[in-house]
């Protein structure tokens, strides 16, 4: 048999275009793998919040799609941040120059995810930020490479408050812990609250963190206000709940606006001391159908039901490798273009997109903690009010003072 | 009469080349362990190393007060702290400043915070010393969270490494490495040479007998404030250079846990030994860092406080301290 030169001719091109293309497809991914990095507390404060659940529902997202994306095998790994922002930096800067990790999230603590979001935006990565409850990440401390998913500060002070004004709820007496964190959640709180046609008529800040909330306590008693917001977090706002409990607050016709508080928090204190507590929830694992299907399958994984920054872990890493998918590649660039391209919409987010600033705006709930004799079950605990639309809940671009916007 | 004064009367010039051979051996091992330093960010990831060098610089810091005056400071943190803030601020707020020019403020700043400490606190000894400095730690962690320059609980990010004496650019992880470990030799070098000088030799005498030391006619407090000092000036030193290599400086470096990690750190490697805290330092980072990413990661502050345990219940002298004596038993 003998070839002649023009069939050799088109067989080494065709081989050669072969082989180009295969290459081709392959370079779109880095190292031919998608490499996620989960970073979180996974042994202090914040661990039963994301921790070992949030790299659950990751696996749980990575399985889902199958474990692979056009052919490039997907890779977690995860690290404890023990809440300290350099250990997080650190943590970060080594997966990105020696494991070329291509995004990270989890992200709990407010001072990893800003020193994070600034090491990623230094080496061109992607970060999405499930568990931060700040809104400086996408305000003053926003870059193009990062997103902020579940919630902040901003839907949490402003949904609570309004809802609890508008049901006669308009004199407050706040307790404010004593730093920058607990100063903007309250000077949130009073705006709302005074242009909703309350009024503050009182209010006690206590040093960060205080175990003993019993004065603090009493004065709120004392100042005959109907409702005590709580501007504080973590530890600080469970023991508040504790002592108030404890004094009879709410039995003598107070009632208490939990700032920043968390499913797994108000399973940890018990409906007796919470109950008819008001609170802002980005999601609610018992919300509707497809929610408490996902709930259910996590609750077989860990024996807990999902917080929402759990569910926001798992919906985010979805959205995103649709996104690697859509776009073909993990170049982070193209990947954070391609996903504020496409709406969210599972059964995490509802209405749900990614402005410019980094903020995934979606729906959020107002949430009324059950009583006792309401529960059916030990993880049936809030009872959903109302919806707040997505477009009302944040902070409008209007006020943003992210260096992406233009105002 | 002990075997030693026997050699001195015997022979006087076998004692001299005795110990002129201990030093060259000594200078031996320590370039050794330099040319180790040189070496190693061509075998490990620089970042990592940069992070030991600065914990064991503050650890060393810390030794020097704890190993050599006997002085146990459970405020370490605040100096740490402050170097970090100081150089952070600066380098951040004003972009003509280079790395070298913040690192020393920041280094100033912390040398200023021990002489206000060490005035209040050497009066006392003992427990009461270590609580008057928890003190005084904790009143700067309540100013760090509140004063508006250091961003609170968010802490203060984005400082620049920027460009070492105008011209090497820092940005560069092995560049850093160098600088880092050339602070690192500089800290380690004066506090070496502090122990050894006369100066050292009576704050041993302090920590041995204070009232002994008195009654030489030694001005002990004015000695102990000086140790104090030279502590917290290295001690912010590591803090500034900290900041410069991960660009941040957070309440972490703050909180009094940093001041109990620092005293894990120089129990396990030796306490009053040189390089003691260097080996405690090594191994407490790299224990946290490999054990964050491995399935144990929960299990972090259980192992460390494990360790702790063991290291004090059977080897009081620490990692190097024990290889020290075991030297001594076997090859002397």
């Amino acid at each position: 048999m003998t070839f002649n030169k023009k069939t050799l001719a088109c067989c080494v091109a065709a081989a050669a275009a072969t082989s180009l293309m295969a290459s081709n497809a392959q370079a779109q991914m880095s190292d031919d793998e998608v490499r996620i990095g989960y970073l979180a507390d996974m042994s202090g404060t914040y661990r039963d919040l994301a921790g070992p659940g949030g790299l659950t529902a990751m696996e749980m997202a990575v399985e889902d799609f199958g474990g692979s994306v056009n052919g490039a095998p997907i890779v977690i790994s995860s690290a404890d941040d023990r809440n300290s922002a350099d250990v997080g930096a650190n943590t970060v800067r080594g997966w990105i120059d020696e494991d070329n990790v291509d995004m990270v999230g989890g992200l709990v603590a407010s001072s990893v995810s800003i020193a994070v979001s600034n090491v990623i935006e230094e080496n061109d990565g992607l970060a999405i930020v499930s568990g931060s409850a700040a809104s400086s990440i996408t305000n003053e401390h926003c870059t193009p490479n990062h997103i902020h998913w579940v919630y902040d500060t901003y839907p949490l002070a402003n949904g609570t408050a309004k809802a609890v004004v508008d049901q006669g709820g308009d004199s407050w007496f706040m307790l404010t812990a004593d730093y920058a964190f607990g100063h903007a959640l309250e000077a949130d709180v009073t705006s709302v609250v005074e242009a909703n046609g309350g009024e503050i008529v009182g209010g006690v800040r206590h040093p960060f963190p205080t175990n003993d909330f019993s004065s603090y306590i009493l004065q709120a008693q004392g100042s005959g206000a109907k409702i005590v917001g709580l501007a504080n977090a973590g530890s600080d706002t469970v023991n508040a709940i504790t002592t108030a409990s404890q004094f009879g607050l709410t039995q003598s016709g107070q009632q208490l606006a939990g700032l920043l508080i968390f499913l797994n928090d108000v399973h940890a204190l018990g409906l007796e001391a919470t109950q008819n507590l008001l609170l802002t929830t980005g999601w609610y694992w018992d919300m509707d159908d497809q929610s408490r299907e996902w709930a259910e399958r996590y609750y077989a994984e860990e024996e807990r039901m999902p917080t929402m920054v759990q569910a926001g872990i798992y919906s985010s890493t979805m959205h995103y490798l649709k996104a690697v998918e859509a776009a073909g590649t993990d170049d982070p660039e193209t990947v954070r273009a391609q996903m504020a391209e496409m709406p969210i919409d599972d059964f995490f987010a509802r209405n749900g997109r990614i402005r410019e600033d980094g903020r995934m705006i979606h729906d959020m709930y107002l949430a009324q903690v059950k009583t006792p004799e309401e529960s059916t079950g030990e993880w049936d605990l809030y009872e959903i009010l109302s919806t707040i639309p997505a477009e009302e809940a944040y902070r409008p671009l209007s006020e943003s003072q992210c260096e992406l916007v233009q105002n | 009469m002990t075997q030693s004064q026997h050699e001195a009367i015997a022979a006087p010039s076998m004692v001299v080349e005795r110990q002129r051979r201990a030093k060259q051996r000594r200078t031996m091992f320590y370039l050794a362990l330099i040319a180790i330093g040189l070496v190693a960010p061509f075998l490990a990831y620089p970042v990592f190393l940069m992070k030991i060098l600065c914990f064991a610089l503050f650890a060393c810091a810390f030794n020097l007060l704890l190993g050599y005056a006997g002085l146990l400071s459970f405020g370490h943190a605040a100096f740490l702290a402050s170097g970090g803030y100081v150089t952070g601020y600066l380098l951040a707020s004003y972009p003509g400043l280079t790395p070298e020019v913040g690192i020393i403020a920041g280094t100033f700043s912390a040398t200023l915070l021990g002489i206000l400490f060490g005035v209040l606190s050497i009066r006392r000894q003992g427990i009461y010393f270590a609580m008057v400095t928890l003190a005084l730690a904790q009143l700067m962690f309540f100013v760090y969270i509140q004063a508006p320059f250091t961003g609170g609980e968010d802490g203060l990010h984005g400082v620049p490494r920027g460009e070492l004496l105008g011209f090497i650019d820092l940005s560069n992880n092995v560049a850093m490495y160098y600088f880092v470990f050339a602070i690192f030799l500089f800290g380690f070098a004066l506090i070496q040479r502090a122990v050894h000088s006369p100066f050292g030799q009576v704050l041993k005498a302090i920590r041995e007998n204070e009232p002994r030391a008195v009654s030489l006619g030694y001005n002990v407090d004015a000695y102990k404030l000086l140790a104090f000092v030279l502590s917290a000036a290295i001690a912010g030193l590591a803090g500034s250079t900290k900041t410069v290599v991960f660009q941040l400086a957070s309440l972490t470096d703050a909180h009094w846990h940093m001041s109990g990690e620092v005293i894990l750190m120089t129990l396990l490697g030796g306490v009053g030994t040189l390089l003691g805290p260097v080996m405690g330092a090594s191994l407490v980072v790299s224990l946290q860092h490999i054990l964050a990413q491995s399935p144990l990661g929960n299990w972090v502050s259980v192992i460390l406080g494990i360790i702790f345990v063991v290291c004090v219940l059977s080897f009081r002298s620490g990692i190097v301290g024990e290889l020290g004596k075991m030297y001594r038993k076997n090859f002397k």
